[in-house]
C-alpha cells in the first residue's frame, strides 16, 4: 500500500491542526488510529477473535432455542433468560465486531446519548405497563 | 472550493474536489469521516427500530391475549436464517481484515461470501412469509401478525440494502482499489459497521418475535 494514497488533504483551516505528511505517516496529524498500520501478526491474531466470537454467537443461539424448548420457563422467566442472552450475542458484536472496545470518545458520547433516548423509547410502554398493574 | 479541496488539486495535478479525511482521521472528531458518518446514521437507526420494539412492547401488554411466538411463527427458518447472519457477520471482518492485509483477492472472496449469506436470509425469509401466507396470516390479520411484517419486512430492507453495497463493492466499486486501498478497505469498515447492526436488530428481534 503506497504512503500517497494514505495521506489526506490537511490544511491549517478552521483551527485544525497541521499535519506534515512525516507526522500524519505514523500519528494520523496527531491522532492515533487503533485500526490503522497494524502488523500483519496482530491482523491474524484479531481473526482468531472474530472466529472465537463467531463460535461463541452460534453457541448462544442454539442456547437461546434450547432454554426456551427444553424448560417449560413461566413467560417472564423466559423472556428474562431470552433476552440476557440476546444481550450478551448483542455485546459480544458490538465489542469485537463494531470495534467499540477501542473506539474514540466522539462515538462513544454518540452512543451514550442515543442510549438514553433509547432507554425512554422502551420506558414508555414499561411505564403504561407498571401503571396498568398498579390499578 | 475550499482549502482542502484547492490542496487535494496541487496535490494530485489534477482538478478533482477530493473529500478530506476519508483515510486518515480528523484531527478534531479522532476518526475519519465516514465513520463518523455511519455511527451517526446508525444512531437514527437505533431510534427506528427502537421505536417499533417500544410499539411491540405496547401492543404485547396492552392485548388481551397474545400469540406465543414459537407456536405461531416458523421458528427453525428463523434460527437457520440467525446462523447466516451470525456467519455474514463474520465474513464481513474477514473481509476486512484481509483487505487490511493488502490482499484484495482474499477480500472479495468474502465479500461475496457475505452477500451470499445476505441472499440466502432473504430466499429463508420469503419461503418463512410464504408459509405464513398459506396459513392465512396477513400484516392485518391481527396486531402480533402488524409488527412481525413490520419489523421483519423493515429489516429484510435492511438486509436488500446492504446486499445493493456488497454487490456494489464487489463489481466496480472494487476499482477504487487499485488507486486508493486504503480508502476501499474503510468503505469495507463502514459497510461492515452497518451490517452488523443489521445483524444485532437481528439478535433482539428472534428471541422477541418468534420464540417468546
Amino acid at each position: 500500500m503506497s504512503e500517497q494514497t494514505m495521506q489526506q488533504p490537511v490544511a491549517p483551516t478552521d483551527g485544525m491542526p497541521i499535519a506534515t505528511p512525516a507526522a500524519d505517516e505514523h500519528t494520523h496529524g496527531g491522532v492515533h488510529d487503533p485500526n490503522l498500520h497494524h502488523s500483519p501478526e496482530e491482523i491474524k491474531r484479531e481473526v482468531r477473535i472474530y472466529l472465537l466470537v463467531f463460535g461463541s454467537l452460534a453457541v448462544l443461539t442454539g442456547a437461546t432455542v434450547a432454554a426456551r424448548y427444553l424448560f417449560d420457563l413461566p413467560m417472564g422467566y423466559a423472556i428474562t433468560v431470552a433476552l440476557i442472552i440476546a444481550a450478551i450475542k448483542a455485546s459480544l458484536v458490538a465489542c469485537f465486531f463494531m470495534h467499540l472496545l477501542s473506539e474514540k470518545k466522539l462515538i462513544y458520547a454518540v452512543l451514550a446519548l442515543t442510549a438514553v433516548f433509547f432507554a425512554f423509547l422502551i420506558w414508555l410502554p414499561v411505564h403504561d405497563m407498571i401503571d396498568k398493574m398498579g390499578k | 472550493m475550499d482549502a482542502h479541496a484547492i490542496d487535494a488539486v496541487a496535490d494530485h495535478g489534477h482538478h478533482e474536489i477530493a473529500i478530506p479525511f476519508n483515510v486518515t482521521p480528523r484531527p478534531d472528531t479522532g476518526v475519519y469521516n465516514a465513520k463518523l458518518g455511519i455511527w451517526l446514521f446508525l444512531a437514527s437507526e437505533v431510534m427506528l427500530f427502537g421505536a417499533l420494539f417500544s410499539s411491540l412492547i405496547l401492543l404485547r401488554t396492552g392485548a388481551p391475549s397474545w400469540p406465543v411466538g414459537k407456536d405461531t411463527l416458523h421458528v427453525l427458518p428463523a434460527t437457520i436464517n440467525t446462523f447466516v447472519l451470525i456467519l455474514s457477520s463474520v465474513t464481513v471482518v474477514l473481509a476486512w481484515a484481509n483487505l487490511r492485509l493488502g490482499d484484495l483477492r482474499k477480500g472479495r472472496i468474502f465479500i461475496g461470501i457475505t452477500l451470499l449469506c445476505g441472499l440466502l436470509f432473504m430466499l429463508i425469509k420469503a419461503y418463512e412469509y410464504s408459509l405464513s401466507f398459506e396459513h392465512h396470516h396477513f400484516p392485518s390479520t391481527n396486531n402480533f401478525f402488524g409488527i412481525y411484517f413490520t419489523m421483519t419486512g423493515l429489516h429484510g430492507l435492511h438486509v436488500l440494502g446492504g446486499m445493493i453495497v456488497f454487490a456494489y463493492f464487489l463489481t466496480f466499486g472494487s476499482k477504487m482499489w487499485k488507486t486508493e486501498p486504503a480508502r476501499f478497505t474503510n468503505r469495507i469498515e463502514v459497510v461492515g459497521l452497518y451490517w452488523h447492526f443489521v445483524d444485532l436488530v437481528w439478535i433482539f428481534l428472534f428471541p422477541t418475535l418468534y420464540l417468546l
